[in-house]
Formats: structure tokens, sequence, C-alpha cells
């Protein structure tokens, strides 16, 4: 099973090829053997995601949306997703989902099993303070993890959130710093402690970014609903990186908007700090893969925010994450240079 | 009797902070009731875990508009399928405010004020972003726009939302102010203009995109059509 596929499976178009690393995907159990009231609302609210950014032929129903199995994952992520490599990113939601929504312990079943086709994240939950601690340090010694997915919305007994600058978080960083897990997702969520501030403000990013220089923070969905904040950070911040899950289906059903949120992206941070996701099993990646590869910006904001070459395209799908995970990419894919771009100076003193 | 229709106009004065759009044409109304001096409306948001102080304050806000037209004497408003609609419906009920309602949450701060300010910065450098846009397409050069007075921006309904969100933060309408301020009411000097507008456009693309993105959840989560069409 090494690699044999490789030569043949690598998504082409117009004679450019293009190595798909899917740097978030789910293996989520959210059938109703599964969930409290909370969970049914959270999966329901997945649910919507799905219904109201797909093509019509992609759309599952909701009881399947809940619990898919290993032969669609595997289905539709390489078999006709072109996907070469996708990360895992752990969303455990234990007060949502009793035995977890997508536990580390979950995605490692298939990631043992197709080990050259998954990368396997965990996670951390501060709130476990010492023990919790102990217990990250042994499952990375079983897991042998490079990064964590982390939800700040998560919800643990009375609390409803946290911020990657409270004193454990932190704590935990020292922790991924000491065992070389390199790569920080962030995923903020409508919760927060406390609870009058903005849940969606990745200011917090900003604080650990520039403490913890030597770890990656990937910001999933381009920090969206605040892409003004993110881009704000990224041009500050040089180990700060754009996850575009949620992003991405804007391509088929929102394009105009889709052209404008990656033009931003290339001019604030640049085009080797965003990276290309699904958030499968919400989007597919067949879909996304084919109609990212032939998008072009609008014409008439091509002044504005230029154009996406093949190459931009390649680091986007692949290239980028590749590098963070330091997977091989087969010989036959160009690799461009780091730009080193971004950053424009005048940006204002602080967000709004 | 109370007139349905001056209590959708108060209505339609409540916007989702977020979105900065009035709850009316989000369709986030999905009943309203007029009795003898009563009105009950219900609230729906595109999914059930939007962030729970904007619920709250969309809740609230609606309520206190209920209240301001004549006749009314009581406002129930109730939020449907939403994972904190409890405590949202059981706080309005009861007049608890915003640390009361959510009293079984580890910390929720004093009060909203702070959040709401975020927003109407954000909302005003977007709004003023939308109409330099526009006059910047009729021919204004970026000097013209720095060196312009409130006076000089030719009226629009564009015009008209930028002074209303202006007015919300406090800053100077009046007619000799200048127009290009940022959202502590500093004049942004010339050549800083247009610096000034290619981060403005951030947010408002984040605002819109963020819209798009409610709009279409909360169609496809009701079967109703989009209402949106792109626009440039």
């Amino acid at each position: 099973m090494v690699r044999k596929k490789e030569e043949s499976a690598l998504y082409e178009k117009d004679g450019e090829k293009y190595f798909v690393v899917d740097g978030h995907v789910h293996f989520w159990n959210a059938g109703p053997d599964n969930y409290n009231k909370y969970g049914k609302m959270f999966i329901d609210c997945f649910y919507g995601y799905h219904s109201a950014l797909s093509p019509e032929e992609y759309l599952w129903d909701e009881e399947k949306f809940g619990k898919y199995s290993e032969e669609d994952i595997m289905h539709d992520l390489f078999e006709i997703g072109y996907v070469d490599k996708a990360i895992f990113q752990p969303t455990y939601l234990l007060d949502f989902f009793p035995n977890g929504f997508n536990t580390t312990a979950q995605d490692a079943v298939l990631a043992e099993k197709y080990p050259d086709k998954f990368i396997l994240n965990s996670s951390f939950e501060p709130r476990m303070g010492e023990q919790g601690l102990a217990d990250f340090e042994k499952k990375h010694e079983k897991y042998g993890f490079k990064g964590v997915k982390l939800y700040t919305a998560e919800w643990h007994e009375d609390s409803k959130g946290w911020k990657l600058n409270d004193y454990w978080a932190k704590r935990y960083l020292e922790k991924c710093q000491e065992l070389g897990v390199k790569n920080i997702h962030v995923h903020k969520g409508p919760t927060i402690r406390p609870l009058n501030m903005d849940a969606f403000d990745v200011n917090d990013v900003d604080h650990v970014a520039s403490e913890f220089t030597d770890l990656n923070f990937i910001v999933e969905h381009v920090g969206l609903p605040r892409l003004e904040d993110f881009c704000w950070i990224g041009v500050q911040e040089p180990n700060v990186y754009g996850g575009l899950a949620v992003a991405m289906p804007f391509v088929y059903s929102r394009p105009r908007y889709f052209a404008q949120i990656i033009g931003e992206l290339l001019y604030w941070l640049d085009e080797d700090r965003i990276l290309f996701a699904s958030d499968y099993a919400i989007w597919q990646p067949k879909w996304l893969v084919e109609m990212f590869v032939d998008f072009q910006i609008p014409e008439d904001i091509q002044g504005e925010y230029g154009t996406l070459t093949p190459d931009i395209k390649r680091k986007i799908l692949g290239l980028n994450a590749a590098k963070l995970y330091d997977i091989e990419v087969p010989s036959e894919v160009p690799q461009e240079e780091p730009v080193m771009a971004g950053g424009e100076p005048g940006y204002p003193e602080r967000p709004l | 009797m109370i007139a349905e229709a001056s209590v959708l106009d108060a209505l339609s004065g409540v916007r989702d902070p977020e979105l900065d759009e009035p709850i009316t044409d989000l369709k986030f109304i999905s009943d309203l009731r007029v009795g003898d001096g009563a009105v009950d409306v219900r609230l729906r948001l595109p999914t059930p875990f939007c962030a729970p102080n904007f619920a709250y304050l969309m809740a609230h806000d609606a309520r206190e508009a209920l209240l301001s037209v004549p006749g009314v004497r009581e406002a129930r408003v109730v939020l449907d399928d939403h994972h904190t609609a409890d405590e949202i419906n059981a706080g309005m009920a009861g007049g608890l405010g915003f640390e009361g309602t959510f009293s079984s949450f580890e910390e929720t701060g004093e009060d909203l004020d702070g959040l709401r300010a975020i927003f109407r910065r954000k909302a005003f450098i977007s709004r003023q972003e939308r109409l330099c846009r526009a006059l910047l397409a009729d021919g204004y050069s970026p000097a013209e726009l720095a060196g312009m007075r409130l006076e000089d921006v030719p009226s629009s309904e564009a015009k008209e939302k930028y002074l209303s969100r202006r007015e919300e933060l406090g800053l100077d309408i009046s007619a000799d102010a200048s127009f290009v301020v940022d959202p502590d009411g500093r004049k942004i000097p010339e050549e800083a203009v247009m610096q000034h507008l290619r981060f403005a456009r951030v947010t408002r693309l984040s605002i819109e995109a963020n819209a798009g993105f409610c709009r279409g959840v909360l169609a496809a989560r009701h079967g109703i059509k989009d209402p949106e069409e792109e626009t440039a």
C-alpha cells in the first residue's frame, strides 16, 4: 500500500498538478445515541451550514449527517475527493455528546488503519488543570501528534469558554512547546468567559503568538466572522496562519465574497499562510477542490486584488500545510519559494 | 388600539449588532401578535448556536422598542430554538437583566455596553467605507475625501445610514464636521486616507459576508427564499 498510487492520483487540471492536504476533517458521532439537548442543537447548526452552502447533489439527509461510515469518509476524501492527506482535528464537546463528538481516540481508529492517508491531531482542555497536563502528556506519548485543535467555546461544567492567554492555557502551550507539538489550530465559537465579551474576537491569539514564537497558530475559518481582526494580527505575527474551513464553500454560493476574502488574505498575510480545509463532513472536498482550481478573481476587482495563479492555488491547497506538518510532497508537483510578502505598513494602531 | 404598522416600524429600528441590519429585514421575526395593550413577538435566529450575548441584545432591544410604541403596556418577546432560549425567555419575562439572565454561567461580566460599543465602531467604519467607495467611484479623489466636511457629501441613503451610525457613537454630525474620521472622531490625514479605507474595507467585507452566511443558513433551515442577491 505504500504510496503506489501517488504518481497517478494527483489532481490535475489544465496541465497543472495539485497536491491536496485537507487541513480540517472530522469523523464524528452525532447520532441520537450520543447527544443531549445541546448536542442535538449543535449538529442541527452544522446541518444548517451544510444545507445552506452545499451544491444540491452533495446534500445528505440529517440521519447520515449525524453519523456516517468509514466507507463514506474514505470514499469522499480519497477515492473521489482528490485529497492526498487529511488532518483530523478532534473536537470533544463532552458536555454535548456524552462519548465525545470527535475525539482523538475516535479519529485514531482510522488514522492507525490508514497511516498514509491521515494525520492525527489532538486537543487539550486547560480547565483540567495539573491533572489534565499529565493526561495530555500521556496522550502525546501514545499518539505522537504534531498539532492540536482548540475550541475556545467548549463548555466544561459551569464554564462556557476560555481564552488562549488564560493562565492554564499558557501552561498547556508551554507543554506543547516542550513536546514538539508545534501546530496550534484555534477554533472560535459563540460562547466565552466572561459572556459580555465578543467570543469570536481573536485578540487572545495575538497575545500567545507573540509569546510562543516557535509555535504556529492556525486560526480556523480565517477568523470569520472577524476577518478584520484576524488580518490585523496576521500582519503583525508571522507565525499566524489562516485555515479556510467555512470560507471555502463561499466559492460556490457567494463567489464574489470568496474572491474578496481570498484577496484580503493575500494582501494582509501572504500566499504562504493560507491553508485549504473542507471541514468534512460539513462540506466535501471534491467540489471544493474542483471549484477552487477553476476559480478566478472577477475581472472588475482584479485591479484591487490581483489574480490567483496555479502556484498560489498549489500553496493553498497543500504545500503550505505540507510545510507545517513535514509532509513529503511528490516531486512532480512544482514548489514555488515562499514570497514572504504580506504585512503592509500603515494599518491602524489597534483593531476597532 | 395599537397599530400593527407602528409596531413593525418600532421593530425595524432594532438591529442585529453584528450584522448591522434590522431584524425585520433579516427575517428574525417569525410571529407578531398585537392585542389589547399587549404585543407578542417571536424571534428566531439562523442557528441554535448563534452567540448568546447578541441573542440577548436583540431580544432586549426588541422588547424596549415594543414598549416605546404608544398604547403598548405589555410586551412579550420569546426566542425560539436557541441553546439559551430558556435563560433568555426567563430573563425577558422576569426583567432579570443580562447578569440575572445568565446567572447559571460561570462569569458574565456586568453588562453588554462594551460589546455594543465595539460593534457600533465596526458598523460606523463599514458604513463610512461604503460611502467613500461610492464617492471614489463617482470621481472624487482621496485628497478631496480627506478635505470634505459632512455638508459637502451629496445626500444619499448611504449618507443617512453613515450619519446615524456616526451619531450612535456620539461623534459630531454637524454640517462643518470632518467627513473621514476614525471611530474616536479623529480626522484622517490626507496621506493616510487610502490606507484607512483599505483596512475599513476588511471590516465592511467581514460584516457583509457574515450577513450573507447568516441569511443563507436561516433560509435553508426554514425553507424560505434567501432574499440576498449578490451585489458588488
